[in-house]
């Protein structure tokens, strides 16, 4: 080894240390999370608790997926929640219909979604800012109405009714509550496991590079329509995945998952949150729901009152809560750089 | 070499480029000068993809690029820096080079690993010594100074590690200290890089000072070109564009 390798090599030595460490971090982090919420029905008997936690699993994954288009792509989508509502369709349907087990639905359902994706992105994403935000839009009313007019297959405006038949499998029985919860954490986590390895990505910075400058981009030689059309379908994805918690959870589908108010709940919730951190979505998810919740047992009008939160945080903090945190956070570190 | 052929672009009426043929052999360095509205930037457009030329060719050594997409030429080895610095805000200066050599290493759609590649590493580190900015490797581009995001700007062309450099105007928007200090640092690039460097310039001070050979670009045409000298003395490049102010200077 020459003298000019061996610095060389001391330099890229922590480097890969130190990614190595990230990656672990972020898997040690996933398994205490998971650890702790696959504990709490030891804990407790309410079954409310873990209904709540449940539906948070279905709507975390879903405004994570909006957020790898939002925040890390600069991609608006006002559509995001089609795939949502196609995850609850496709999958109830394939149940319903097919009776096949439940792990062959659920990839059969990730299968759909990517390629009905591929072929709305395909269109969406050569559009610029408010007109890829309208035509995703138009795209959300296209399957919401297809759901609605197409009654001996959908069921029509009554939804999927007469329950999802839910067949054990390894082991795991999903018509049983707890059951149904640990698989819902599981998914919730190993879902965010995976877009966080997404958004690390080399991949992950591409997209970045695209939301700040798409024609520098280009001029690096990154395709920038492919790698766009790439974070769509992969968003699209774990929205799916979120669709079908939520179908396994209400054991049916219902037209106004794929309503356009899914998508508008899912820019809400980065809304509230953040789009500048990993999880800020996560934390807007929790709060929208904690708010609808507790607001809707008060007060007919929750409307109003969610209303006067978001614009509270738009006008207000100027962003969500999550990025105002990391940017106090980043301010004291600064202040106490400079002392 | 690159060779320009006969290369031609209209907007409506307007020829904005009309019958260009030029040669720039490799390792050369060449000054494009021309009033405002002369079509030097189109050039580059024209060039580098970001505009379709409606005829003629350019060829990168035989190979014909007219009319290729932007990442395709960029992947042929002609690399561009722009007039406002055009670099990304958020990510900071170490991460932008990454990124871009992952784009150059056709890594940048790799899912399973993190960023950055230990592969990414040496080239980044080599550009941001060459031009200075290894200092601030942590800072944010949108905090750098105009400068420094103009550096950063060709830093992201050159860790490309094109054969053709084009800098547009690699000077604009700075004062005449820093303009020397840019200038000189281009030509150290080129002196030391072996590449062809093609730049934009509007100060005839530094043009005639540093660039071995000139072109003059007047209403989409070539007026001339040649060393500073020749042009200096071109009596149509006087009439069009210098004035008598430099001319005849080097007497």
């Amino acid at each position: 080894m020459t003298e000019l390798e061996a610095g060389r090599a001391e330099r890229l030595a922590p480097v890969r240390n130190g990614m190595a460490l990230q990656r672990y971090r972020d898997v040690l982090i996933a398994l205490i999370a998971f650890a702790v919420l696959a504990s709490l029905p030891l804990f407790t008997g309410s079954k409310a608790l873990l209904d709540f936690v449940i539906r948070c699993s279905a709507y975390g994954l879903f405004a994570t997926s909006l957020n790898l288009l939002v925040g890390y792509t600069g991609l608006t989508s006002f559509g995001h929640g089609m795939f949502f509502g196609l995850g609850a369709y496709s999958f109830g349907l394939i149940m319903q219909k097919l009776g096949v087990p439940i792990p062959v639905a659920f990839v059969a359902t990730l299968a759909i979604t990517a390629l009905i994706a591929a072929v709305i992105g395909a269109i969406c994403v050569r559009l610029k800012e408010i007109y890829f935000a309208f035509v995703t839009l138009a795209f959300q009313m296209l399957i919401h109405s297809t759901i609605l007019s197409w009654a001996s297959f959908t069921g029509g405006d009554q939804g999927l009714r007469g329950g999802i038949p839910r067949p054990a499998f390894f082991g795991i029985d999903l018509s049983n509550h707890v059951h149904l919860y640990v698989t819902s954490c599981a998914l919730l986590i190993l879902g965010l496991l995976a877009m966080r390895q997404i958004a690390q990505s080399p991949f992950g910075f591409t997209l970045r590079m695209i939301r700040d400058n798409a024609a520098r981009a280009s001029f690096l030689g990154i395709d920038v329509w492919r790698a766009k059309l790439t974070v769509f379908v992969l968003a699209a994805l774990f929205a799916s995945i979120g669709g079908m918690v939520m179908a396994l959870f209400v054991s049916g589908a219902y037209p106004e998952f794929a309503y356009w108010t899914i998508s508008g709940e899912g820019i809400f919730i980065n809304m509230l949150g953040g789009v500048s951190t990993f999880l800020g979505p996560m934390v807007g998810t929790v709060l929208l729901l904690l708010l609808n919740d507790t607001v809707t047992r008060f007060t007919e009008y929750h409307g109003i009152v969610l209303g006067v939160v978001i614009l509270f945080f738009a006008l207000g903090l100027r962003k969500g809560l999550l990025d105002f945190v990391a940017e106090w956070f980043s301010r004291r570190r600064d202040a106490g750089e400079g002392r | 070499m690159l060779e320009i052929r006969n290369l031609a672009k209209s907007f409506g009426g307007v020829k904005a480029t009309n019958d260009v043929s030029l040669d720039f052999p490799d390792g050369s360095l060449t000054a494009v000068i021309g009033p405002n509205g002369a079509g030097k930037s189109t050039f580059f457009n024209l060039i580098t993809g970001a505009l379709r030329p409606d005829s003629g060719e350019v060829l990168l050594d035989g190979v014909d690029l007219a009319g290729r997409s932007p990442p395709e030429i960029v992947r042929h080895g002609i690399g561009r820096a722009f007039q406002v610095a055009s670099i990304f805000k958020s990510l900071t200066v170490q991460e932008t080079m990454l990124a871009a050599v992952s784009a150059d290493q056709r890594t940048s759609a790799v899912l399973h690993k993190r960023f950055p590649l230990p592969e990414t590493r040496d080239r980044a580190e080599h550009v941001m010594e060459l031009l200075g900015l290894a200092g601030k490797r942590h800072r944010t581009a949108a905090t750098l100074s105009h400068g420094d995001q103009k550096l950063l700007d060709i830093a992201l062309a050159l860790v490309l590690e094109p054969k053709v450099l084009l800098l547009d105007e690699p000077t604009a928007g700075m004062g005449p200290e820093e303009r020397w200090r840019m200038i000189d640092k281009v030509r150290e690039l080129w002196e030391t890089q072996k590449i062809t460097v093609v730049f934009i310039e509007h100060d005839m001070d530094i043009v005639f000072k540093i660039a071995p050979k000139i072109i003059v670009l007047c209403y989409g045409r070539i007026l001339a070109t040649g060393t500073p000298d020749e042009i200096r003395n071109n009596s149509a490049v006087i009439e069009a564009y210098l004035g008598t102010e430099h001319a005849g200077a080097a007497a």
